[in-house]
């Protein structure tokens, strides 16, 4: 099979090409936001302790 | 045995062991990926009937597989949460509500671009395709009555309400195809007979099933971790995690 066949896709090259676009691009995002939500969790943790650390000392 | 699944209600427990788990998942899952995109996309062959437009089904059903695997997993954390009181079980059903919405949006999004070229319509208000449509509605008000209460406690018990009542969907969602007269192609896979589709052409569609489902397990296993850090507000072992 040829690169130019691939890509053209029998004709449904932007069907298939946006389809799989599309979800490469929510499993980006889907990661991304994954990480952020946990260090964003993390940090907003740390800022604690450290407040509770300096209340009592 | 028991000891070690209390040992996994405890924040501090659960926390650093989805930490180690998170990479068992992730690579694998990014490895079955690749894979079955390429499968699906350059050696799987040509349907004889829809063209090269068929391989929008190696993402669209394990999306649509997902977007109901993930609902019943929040709505089996939810109960699990309602039930014996167990708070983890919350933060794991709130961790998998944004998780499922993607892959809800995925399916829906996917099957119209793939519904363009061979039914020649983007839409149609069927029962597939509606009840579909209320599973994104059901993650998305889970998520906004989550975000709705100031309590955690009550957040988890209203929202579990939902989660619970909501799992009807799923049934009807996969059945749907028999029940109604509908557009959308019936199961060629999960079929009690054998699965009516070429075993090159399956093989990718597997791959991506497992690959998703791990990607699955990977994000779940980021986003409990946050939610656990959120609910441990003044807990004494957040200082050995950070």
């Amino acid at each position: 099979m040829d690169l130019q066949k691939f890509f053209a896709m029998g004709g449904y090259a932007g069907f298939v090409w946006s389809a799989y676009g599309l979800t490469a691009l929510v499993l980006v995002w889907n990661t991304w936001a994954a990480y952020r939500s946990e260090t964003e969790a993390r940090t907003s943790a740390q800022r604690r302790t450290e407040l509770s650390r300096e209340t009592r000392t | 045995m028991w000891t070690w699944f209390h040992k996994l209600g405890s924040p501090p427990h659960a926390y650093r062991i989805l930490g180690k788990m998170a990479p068992w998942f992730g690579w694998p899952a990014l490895v079955l990926i690749l894979v079955a995109t390429w499968w699906g996309l350059w050696k799987a062959p040509t349907d004889y009937q829809q063209g090269d437009a068929y391989r929008i089904l190696y993402i669209h059903a394990p999306s649509a597989w997902m977007s109901m695997f993930a609902y019943v997993m929040m709505a089996v954390a939810a109960a699990i949460g309602l039930i014996w009181r167990i708070k983890i079980a919350h933060a794991a059903s709130a961790a998998g509500a944004p998780i499922g919405a993607s892959f809800t949006f995925l399916a829906l999004a996917t099957g119209s671009i793939w519904g363009k070229p061979m039914w020649g319509t983007w839409w149609v208000w069927d029962a597939r395709l509606t009840s579909e449509l209320l599973l994104l509605f059901l993650y998305l008000g889970y998520m906004a009555l989550r975000a709705s209460f100031d309590d955690p406690q009550r957040a988890d018990r209203a929202s579990a309400v939902l989660a619970i009542v909501g799992v009807i969907n799923v049934p009807i969602i996969h059945y749907s195809v028999q029940w109604w007269t509908t557009l959308h192609q019936p199961a060629s896979v999960t079929k009690m007979d054998r699965p009516s589709i070429a075993l090159v052409m399956l093989i990718p569609l597997f791959l991506m099933m497992a690959g998703f489902q791990l990607y699955y397990g990977w994000a779940m296993c980021r986003r409990l971790r946050g939610e656990i850090l959120r609910r441990e507000r003044n807990a004494g072992w957040l200082k050995e995690a950070n």
